[in-house]
């Protein structure tokens, strides 16, 4: 009896505890709808301030005087007759001249040297530490690999500029010592990271009984590796290289200090090169608000940032087939 | 965990409202130059000295690029721009517009540009039209000037720059710097770089500059090489010489006027000459001197007339 009359009471207090959570819960789960929609926004708004201010590039009588998408993107007749300059970067100049060409092929340049050179390190060195590996040094290698992130890109850059530049040059026997190869291997230092911790998930995920199954039918460790594990992670490898190169088009601090910035047009590599998002971080800086000029940084940032979002967009769209892939559907 | 992170907020707004209170009362004494690359170590010297001297005065210099600085006095972000070139037509204008008042134009020092080559070159001296010729791109091997069979490889400054703009106009003749060029940032990063490429060319203040060879520099064919030397600077000789700018919005008056005045005095330009800069010739530092008394009797005059009405 005594039981039943008291137990509502002691009920009571826990009902009134309960509520007060899920008051709170409901706080906390609207607080953080609001964080991730504050990082959306702030996406957003950032793309609608940068295309805005490059519309003007379309759009503007006063900035056609001096650049169309035609002399932006067609060759040009600058130059001397017996030395034509088809595509010339030169904005601050008489007759400002307005070419992406060097600057494209400049990015270019400098990403497919990082790519190069760090996708085959860095796919290697995921299969060792999640395949071959004992514990001990898989824990040595994995935190050291993804140090490299944390080093300031400005580090690397000076580390480029005064080591690595003069050590190429040497090797090599190269006339410049600023250059797009110099740059892109500094670059790729950046990119390894990257690569790494997206493969090595990708190939933990691949399940154990995939790898047992191999070893049991009498395949080597290698085979299993190269044969078995990496063809089925083989979405998140991509994926891993799709984001890399996405950084590497987007890094600035890196190729402003180690590429040399001359906006030349080539397809040599041992030539310094102008990337994109350097002459963005070089020029900005001073352009006369409402320029041409200016505007045509904004284009130089729309089309960089369209670029990387396309680049991460397949990236992640690979992440997501692969999960699907080994959930098993 | 909840009640954690709302002391937290209180602490950051607190820490906020804060700093935003000194940085407020700080705000009424604090003069802010801002501008040219070349002139940093400079202004940072006048200001160290300055405030030295005038307590309670803080005087916060930071580089740039020219074009930065008057960018940010046309955007009124600085009290002073500091400039290695003169202000463009359509910059004073800007000021005009977006401040509401005239630009000043203060010659404050005088910079020769030197040439730089790797102490390893045998080429000792150049005429500014083969300099013309070499950064344009008409002349690629330093044969054709008189030196080995080597290519010229060629560094500029980032296009922000005064160095750039002045080497463009006195020495290109407005002409384009032929694309092979690297930009780099600032002139050390030019001295760093033809220090360490036996072909290299480069160009920048004469201030900078060890660990290179400067280049005698004539002014055409058949005049004589002249030794980027403090003589010859001052002396009108050496060809690629300039005059380093301060630039207000509006003559400057209380503490920016005792500053401005103070740069040009004997002890400012004794600072200039440390710092390895060419002091103004007489002239024109009482011609500067002269602009800023004026500023300094205007704003007296002006004092006295709203008071008597």
């Amino acid at each position: 009896m005594s039981t039943l009359t008291t137990a509502p009471r002691l009920l009571a207090p826990e009902a009134t505890g309960l509520a007060r959570r899920k008051a709170l819960d409901w706080v906390i789960e609207k607080v953080i709808l609001l964080s991730s929609l504050a990082a959306l926004s702030v996406i957003i708004l950032i793309f609608v301030f940068v295309a805005k201010e490059s519309l003007p590039v379309l759009t503007s009588a006063e900035v056609h005087k001096e650049v169309t998408l035609g002399t932006l993107f067609l060759p040009q007749r600058y130059g001397t007759a017996e030395a034509p300059l088809p595509f010339v970067w030169q904005p601050v100049s008489q007759v400002p001249k307005y070419s992406l060409m060097p600057l494209m092929l400049g990015s270019l340049k400098v990403t497919i040297v990082a790519m190069l050179f760090a996708t085959p390190l860095a796919v290697l060195a995921a299969i060792f530490t999640t395949e071959f590996a004992p514990r001990w040094l898989r824990e040595v290698v994995k935190p050291v690999i993804e140090m490299l992130a944390g080093i300031p890109s400005v580090v690397l850059g000076f580390f480029a500029l005064i080591v690595l530049a003069t050590w190429i040059q040497d090797t090599f026997g190269l006339d410049f010592r600023l250059n797009a190869i110099n740059a892109g291997v500094a670059l790729g230092l950046a990119v390894i990271p990257i690569i790494y911790t997206i493969c090595e998930d990708a190939l933990n995920a691949v399940p154990k009984s995939y790898r047992q199954a191999s070893l049991a039918l009498g395949a080597s460790p290698w085979q299993t590796a190269w044969k078995v594990v990496l063809p089925s992670a083989i979405p998140g490898v991509f994926a891993g290289i799709v984001l890399g190169f996405g950084r590497a088009v987007g890094e600035t601090m890196i190729v402003l200090m180690a590429s040399g910035n001359a906006a030349i047009t080539s397809l040599a590599f041992a030539e310094p090169v102008r990337t994109l998002s350097a002459t963005i971080a070089a020029e900005l800086g001073e352009v006369p608000v409402g320029s041409a000029h200016y505007h045509v940084l904004f284009f130089l940032g729309t089309l960089l940032f369209l670029f990387t979002f396309v680049l991460n967009w397949a990236g992640t769209a690979m992440i997501g087939r692969l999960r699907r892939r080994m959930t098993g559907a | 965990m909840n009640r954690n992170a709302l002391k937290m907020a209180a602490c950051g707004l607190g820490l906020a409202l804060v700093t935003t209170g000194i940085a407020v009362a700080q705000g009424g004494r604090n003069i802010t130059v801002k501008g040219s690359d070349t002139m940093v170590i400079l202004g940072q010297k006048w200001a160290e000295v300055f405030m030295s001297k005038n307590a309670g005065m803080a005087v916060q210099v930071t580089g740039g690029g020219s074009g930065v600085g008057i960018a940010a006095l046309i955007n009124g972000t600085t009290d002073v721009a500091e400039a290695s070139r003169p202000m463009r037509d359509a910059e004073k204008q800007q000021v005009k517009d977006r401040r509401g008042k005239e630009a000043v134009e203060l010659a404050v020092a005088v910079d020769g540009l030197a040439v730089y080559v790797h102490e390893a070159n045998p080429i000792t001296e150049l005429s500014l039209p083969q300099l013309k010729a070499i950064y344009t791109g008409a002349v690629k091997n330093w044969k054709d000037v008189g030196g080995k069979d080597e290519k010229i490889i060629l560094y500029s400054r980032e296009n922000s720059s005064g160095t750039y703009a002045y080497f463009k106009e006195h020495v290109l003749e407005n002409g384009d710097y032929y694309p092979t060029a690297q930009t780099l940032p600032g002139t050390a990063a030019v001295i760093n770089a033809v220090s360490k490429d036996t072909r290299g060319i480069g160009y920048g203040g004469i201030a900078y500059g060890k660990g290179v060879r400067h280049l005698r520099v004539k002014k055409d064919p058949n005049s004589p090489a002249i030794e980027p030397s403090m003589e010859n600077v001052l002396a009108g000789k050496y060809p690629i010489s300039r005059y380093l700018y301060w630039y207000t919005a509006g003559m400057p008056s209380g503490d920016m006027l005792k500053l401005c005045q103070w740069v040009v005095s004997e002890e400012g330009q004794k600072v200039v000459e440390n710092v390895g800069y060419y002091r103004l010739n007489p002239n024109d530092r009482m011609a500067t001197a002269a602009k800023l008394d004026g500023a300094g009797k205007d704003s007296k005059a002006k004092g006295k007339a709203a008071r008597s009405q």
